[in-house]
């Protein structure tokens, strides 16, 4: 087992033609994901490397291939629309890696979304790997290996850093997920800490927040109330400055709780084991297995 | 991107919201003939800069008229708040206040929606209000399909004020601010503080507007409104080049691909006893004059007594850094040591590169850090 994403995920690839999108679209194949379709408005009939059928909408996508896991890597002008259409083509799993969607946008994709049940992952983020299964998304598949431990991140390459300690260290992964940085997401660390709690593959997670909003505090009560596998937690953002803030609005809806003292306390009361450092995460993890 | 006051003033003009009338000016004589302009009554002089507590730093004067007025400019124009160097003043008439309330707008993350927020104790304070007695700030979600409704305005302007006819004017108020709001792809409108005068009158005296910069590329009009001379140099030069720069007080310049990265690893050098000079984020699919920038950005700080990269290949490759690296180095001879952990995608090729131009990469993030600060320690 793994989570979101395993052998079963047959994906199509929004802006497969871009420069991105056909990079990151090598790399998935040449993983072992199954890309099933690519969509670029006017290129259908085009088949991407001689082995992905290109698609006009995401809707004949799924209609000709039974996609059922979409990767969106056009850009921010138009990611919001592309996250809107595969949703609307009944899509379920939406990994949005484009960076720079405005938050505004993303006010009204969540309730779409919503109401049609489809889970996004992101936007801004650097999607997940099932080691050994699939990898939807930009993570470098050569640092990740088969194994127990989950992870879950806000961060792009600092979860690289972590994982490729886990993996150089002999620690194997069940599911790496960057949720991604944005203010607004479609999936959050409570999401997928009870994906994990509920896989029966894994056997302790490790999670990576940052400052800012307070999605780790409500983690930190979840894992307190509900978890009982072990989990690590990261902060990154101790030596951050109190930046030049303009209104009062900000302090007024979350306080101080932004800060990493305030998340890295709010783990310790939840019994997160907390790293100081990247490298940290082997030896409290091998305490706790 | 944050907006001066008299810039947010108009934008909540445009959209219908009563704003008093008032000019911005950048010299003490322009101060004059402004307070002059708007009539015999006293003026306000306010500093125009991208930093809260501006009246506890003394960049808010009141003057009984046009003399007055530019002598308070000539001592505001100048002034230093929180770093930043005040360009501008707005010259606005006094208002004679008999109430302050407060109403503001931010897309809240834990409900995912924008949050109306508004409360009778408005002013200076409200930070300390909303900490103290939460009760007197009211809140409501608002679903983005549908808007700020009609009677959702008017039942928290009815919280605000007793008199229906001043509630309607705030509900108005609130309505028109939610369309700004959506309007110029904002992450903050606040109204602080909404007065009544004493003719029963509503204004907003004060305004303040923060632009999501992913709405720029979309809103001419309103990057145009960008006042780079209200920046930090560093951070703009940062900016132009497509970096994500923050200055700070320490010794070791940081280079790092990722925010969360770049957060770790000043982190990190603190740990190990140093103190990080920036922050710096060079993105993703870094091309090798990005780096160039970079090291332009950072060793311009005199502070600055050892460079240090740590980039992690994912987008970005580790022989484009390398690269980077080394024509940086040419173009601009560096006076200190550089510390360099390469690892991820391409490495190999990095660090031949590097190896070739005489330069040594580490693969230990805590190994690269430690030098990085032993080495600015020994400089």
């Amino acid at each position: 087992m793994s989570i979101f994403v395993d052998q079963q995920t047959r994906l199509v690839v929004q802006g497969i033609t871009g420069r991105d999108g056909s990079f990151h679209t090598r790399q998935m194949i040449g993983y072992g994901t199954k890309v099933v379709a690519g969509v670029t408005p006017g290129k259908a009939g085009q088949v991407f490397d001689g082995v992905v059928p290109v698609f006009n909408t995401v809707a004949d996508a799924v209609r000709e291939t039974q996609a059922n896991t979409s990767v969106i890597y056009v850009p921010a002008a138009v990611a919001a629309s592309a996250i809107f259409e595969a949703a609307d083509a009944g899509i379920p799993l939406i990994v949005g890696i484009t960076e720079g969607i405005p938050v505004l946008d993303m006010t009204r994709v969540l309730p779409y979304l919503h109401e049609r049940g489809a889970r996004l992952i992101g936007p801004n983020c650097p999607g997940l790997i099932s080691p050994g299964r699939s990898k939807v998304g930009i993570i470098p598949g050569n640092i990740c290996r088969p194994g127990r431990v989950g992870v879950v991140s806000r961060s792009g390459t600092l979860t690289y850093e972590i994982v490729h300690q886990l993996s150089t260290q002999g620690l194997g992964q069940s599911t790496c997920v960057g949720i991604g940085g944005d203010p607004l997401i479609g999936t959050s660390f409570i999401h997928c800490l009870s994906a994990f709690e509920a896989d029966a593959e894994t056997d302790a997670v490790v999670m990576i927040g940052e400052i800012g909003g307070t999605d780790e505090q409500q983690a930190a009560d979840f894992v307190q109330q509900t978890m009982t596998k072990p989990v690590i937690g990261f902060i990154a953002g101790q030596t951050a400055p109190p930046g030049r803030r303009m209104g009062h609005a900000g302090a007024i809806i979350s306080g101080s709780s932004g800060t990493a003292a305030e998340k890295m306390a709010a783990f310790a009361r939840a019994g997160i084991a907390v790293m100081k450092r990247p490298a940290d995460v082997v030896p409290l993890l091998k305490e706790r297995l | 991107m944050n907006l001066h006051e008299y810039q947010a003033r108009d934008i909540l003009r445009r959209h219908g919201i009563p704003v008093p009338p008032g000019e911005v000016a950048a010299t003490a004589d322009e101060a004059r003939a402004i307070a002059a302009r708007l009539g015999s009554g006293p003026v306000v002089v306010k500093a125009q800069v991208h930093a809260g507590g501006r009246g506890k730093a003394g960049g808010v004067k009141l003057a009984a008229n046009p003399t007055e007025a530019a002598a308070h400019a000539a001592k505001i124009l100048g002034m230093t708040i929180k770093g930043l160097t005040v360009q501008r003043v707005l010259v606005a008439p006094a208002a004679d206040i008999a109430s302050e309330s407060y109403v503001g707008i931010i897309v809240d993350r834990t409900s995912q929606r924008p949050v109306l927020m508004v409360s009778a104790a408005g002013g200076i304070d409200i930070e300390e209000v909303a900490a103290r007695t939460p009760e007197k700030i009211q809140r409501l979600a608002v679903d983005p399909r549908y808007g700020l409704l009609a009677h959702q305005a008017l039942s928290l302007a009815l919280q605000l004020y007793r008199d229906i006819a001043q509630a309607r004017a705030a509900a108005d108020i609130m309505q028109q601010l939610y369309a700004a709001f959506y309007a110029v792809g904002a992450s903050l409108t606040e109204i602080n503080p909404l007065v009544t005068t004493r003719d029963g009158a509503l204004a907003a005296l004060d305004a303040k507007i923060v632009i999501d910069d992913n709405e720029l590329d979309r809103r001419p009009d309103i990057a145009a409104l960008r006042d780079t001379s209200a920046e930090a140099p560093s951070e703009v030069a940062a900016r132009e080049a497509g970096l994500t720069f923050i200055k700070l007080e320490g010794t070791v310049g940081c280079c790092v691909n990722g925010a969360g990265l770049a957060m770790a690893t000043m982190d990190l050098v603190k740990y190990y006893g140093g103190e990080p000079a920036n922050f710096l984020d060079i993105g993703g699919s870094s091309n090798p004059q990005k780096v160039v920038s970079a090291l332009r950005i950072i060793t311009a700080d005199p502070s600055v007594r050892a460079v240090l990269f740590n980039i992690f290949g994912g987008i970005t490759r580790g022989d484009d850094v390398a690269n980077g690296i080394v024509q940086a180095t040419k173009v601009l001879p560096l006076k200190v040591p550089l510390v360099i952990r390469l690892t991820g995608t391409n490495e190999e090729q990095g660090v031949q590169i590097l190896k070739q131009a005489g330069f040594s990469a580490l693969t230990d993030m805590d190994e690269a850090v430690k030098q990085a600060v032993a080495q600015a320690k020994a400089a």
